[in-house]
């Protein structure tokens, strides 16, 4: 009987996903956004594996072959040391997707929370207090901070994602300030109050659920964000740090080598591109099939 | 202001001396001492913060930990430059951006649409920094059109500084060869960094313009036979705007940050090159009146934009209280 049950349940479950997917397949676009995305999972997690070179991936020397340009043996062609750039590439993406990954892990649950308290209570003293602390964040142009944080701190990969997270929790937080103090006035949110539901369970089983959708989709975009300022950060030598191979890293590096030597570059830089392009075109699949508009 | 606030603690919380880095590793223990009693740095953080903002007030943000020169004076001289080359890309940006989607939603689906939205995606993704590199291979290197290092070329004179903006300059002392000249330096630097933000005006205007199409008063115009350039300029256009507008003070605040890295790549003697150079040298001093006046400019052109929203939607206008 509650076998029967639990089956029912799966192929439901099933086929509501089987809609989904069939609703996000239909945009080619979302679908290129998801591939991207995951080819570049798969290249930065087997990257030791895959690339043809994994010992260039750190401090490496080898004069011989120096600024080679693209040939079979070296898709990508090597830099000024002679390390292959395709390589170089696929672990760089390592620490583009790590940078992802941290910052938002560090910053979606602070600033969700942050954000529901503030939108529940909102017209107290505790709402004026959080946003208020939100808006001088986004006072300050978010490179800009970043930048400022990063350079008092020891140059690090580290130190700039601790850098993006304190600059990036109040979009969250407002994100969910809006949604949270629209969905107070809702009914069933009304009805907890009313049957003595206490503040936390209102907060968490009632509100929060309810703000997931436009919170993931955020995030997908996010991710490509977050990666580009990491990028940034590593172009100015405030994020990873060489011989470490950051996507950013190395194109400041090629940049000095730029007429002659583009491929030293211009690859990377096309990496940065792909990165931000799939986690883009999957956030806006995401957006399409949620019905979300806030974000 | 709240804004002092972060930023002060950002320069004087974080876990260096500035007094130590001011004088070196090898200076005297009681030379830094005596620095830091000077700067106040021997006090509680709520007095030295005290201290900082009443100097702020008078315009002086102490002298630079690393020249030795009143950052005050520095940041005059070198405001106007990154001034130029922001509102410049920021024409740039909301003009083209606002045309593209224009373009863009009225052949949607046609060949122009297609092509202005693959151009828009690559310019959301590309960072202002490769783009910067690009320009300045394919325009100032392989085609040599346009100049790609400074404000005016070597050996051109500035004209008499007026408001520092060496365009407007030139254009109010009729020096049209020095107007000419700033603008062939402005362009590269100014796209670069407009490309980010003119993209997403391009998405925006596109998707709000082709909501609105559909919207029934538009039929309705249509029905009572106004033409169909009046409707597309002024019902349709206008309001498709708000969306995009309201966006225009973050792409901006993206375009402030970005100059960091656009200015010294093609080496704008800008505040943001200034600033760039004073963080990797951690001089606290310098770096917090950067954050600090490009801050206010960004409040600045954040209430430009809320006005100008204002203006373009009416029920935020009436919602202000004026209307009746």
């Amino acid at each position: 009987m509650h076998l029967d049950l639990a089956i029912q349940m799966l192929s439901r479950k099933w086929e509501e996903f089987r809609k989904s997917w069939y609703k996000f397949s239909r945009n080619s676009l979302s679908v290129i956004g998801l591939s991207t995305v995951l080819l570049v999972l798969f290249l930065a997690i087997f990257a030791p594996y895959i690339s043809p070179y994994p010992q260039h991936a750190g401090r490496f020397v080898n004069f011989a072959e120096a600024g080679l340009p693209p040939s079979l043996a070296h898709l990508f062609g090597t830099d000024v040391f002679g390390r292959d750039i395709l390589s170089r590439t696929f672990f760089g993406f390592r620490f583009s997707l790590i940078m992802g990954v941290v910052v938002l892990s560090l910053v979606v649950p602070p600033g969700v929370i942050l954000g529901s308290i503030a939108g529940y209570f909102k017209d107290t003293w505790i709402d004026t207090l959080i946003m208020r602390i939100t808006d001088i964040f986004l006072a300050i142009p978010p490179l800009i901070l970043a930048l400022a944080i990063c350079s008092v701190l020891t140059p690090n990969l580290f130190n700039a994602m601790t850098a993006v997270s304190l600059m990036w929790w109040p979009w969250y937080t407002r994100l969910v300030y809006g949604l949270s103090s629209s969905l107070r006035n809702e009914f069933f949110v009304q009805a907890a109050e009313v049957t003595g539901a206490g503040k936390i369970h209102i907060l968490f089983r009632e509100i929060l659920p309810n703000c997931l959708s436009p919170i993931f989709t955020k995030m997908s975009l996010d991710m490509g964000w977050v990666i580009l300022i990491g990028s940034s950060l590593s172009f100015v030598g405030l994020g990873v740090q060489p011989p470490k191979p950051g996507l950013g890293t190395m194109v400041a590096d090629g940049a000095k080598y730029m007429p002659d030597q583009w491929w030293i570059a211009v690859f990377p830089a096309f990496a940065i591109m792909i990165v931000v392009l799939g986690f883009n075109l999957l956030g806006d699949g995401l957006r399409d099939l949620l019905a979300v508009e806030e974000v | 202001m709240g804004l002092s606030i972060i930023i002060f603690f950002i320069a004087r919380a974080m876990p260096s001396d500035p007094a130590r880095l001011a004088l070196g590793a090898r200076a005297p223990e009681w030379a830094v001492q005596k620095l830091r009693e000077h700067m106040h740095l021997d006090q509680p953080l709520p007095a030295q913060y005290f201290y900082w903002v009443r100097d702020a007030l008078h315009g002086n943000f102490g002298e630079s930990l690393f020249t030795r020169r009143d950052v005050a004076s520095d940041i005059k001289e070198f405001f106007p430059a990154t001034m130029e080359l922001a509102l410049f890309s920021g024409v740039i940006m909301a003009f083209c951006g606002i045309l593209l989607g224009a373009v863009s939603a009225r052949y949607s689906n046609r060949w122009v649409d297609n092509l202005v939205r693959m151009f828009s995606y690559v310019g959301v993704v590309t960072p202002s920094f490769v783009f910067a590199i690009l320009f300045l291979l394919l325009f100032g290197y392989i085609l040599n059109l346009l100049p790609t290092i400074g404000r005016l070329s070597p050996g051109g004179s500035y004209p008499p500084t007026i408001t520092g903006l060496i365009t407007i300059d030139g254009l109010v002392t009729g020096n049209f060869a020095v107007v000419l000249d700033g603008l062939k330096h402005l362009i590269l630097p100014g796209l670069a960094l407009a490309m980010a933000g003119l993209s997403q005006e391009a998405r925006i205007t596109r998707s709000s313009m082709i909501e609105n199409f559909q919207k029934d008063y538009i039929a309705a115009e249509r029905a009572q036979g106004i033409p169909e350039r009046v409707i597309n300029l002024k019902y349709l256009l206008k309001p498709s705007l708000i969306p995009t507008v309201s966006i225009l003070g973050l792409d901006f605040a993206a375009l402030l940050g970005n100059a960091f890295l656009v200015e010294l790549i093609f080496n704008w003697p800008g505040l943001s090159r200034y600033g760039m150079n004073a963080m990797l040298r951690k001089d606290l001093n310098a770096v917090t009146a950067v954050i600090m006046i490009l801050g206010v400019v960004f409040l600045t052109v954040n209430i430009i934009v809320d006005i100008i929203v204002a203006y373009l939607d009416p029920r935020i206008r009436l919602a202000g209280g004026r209307g009746k």
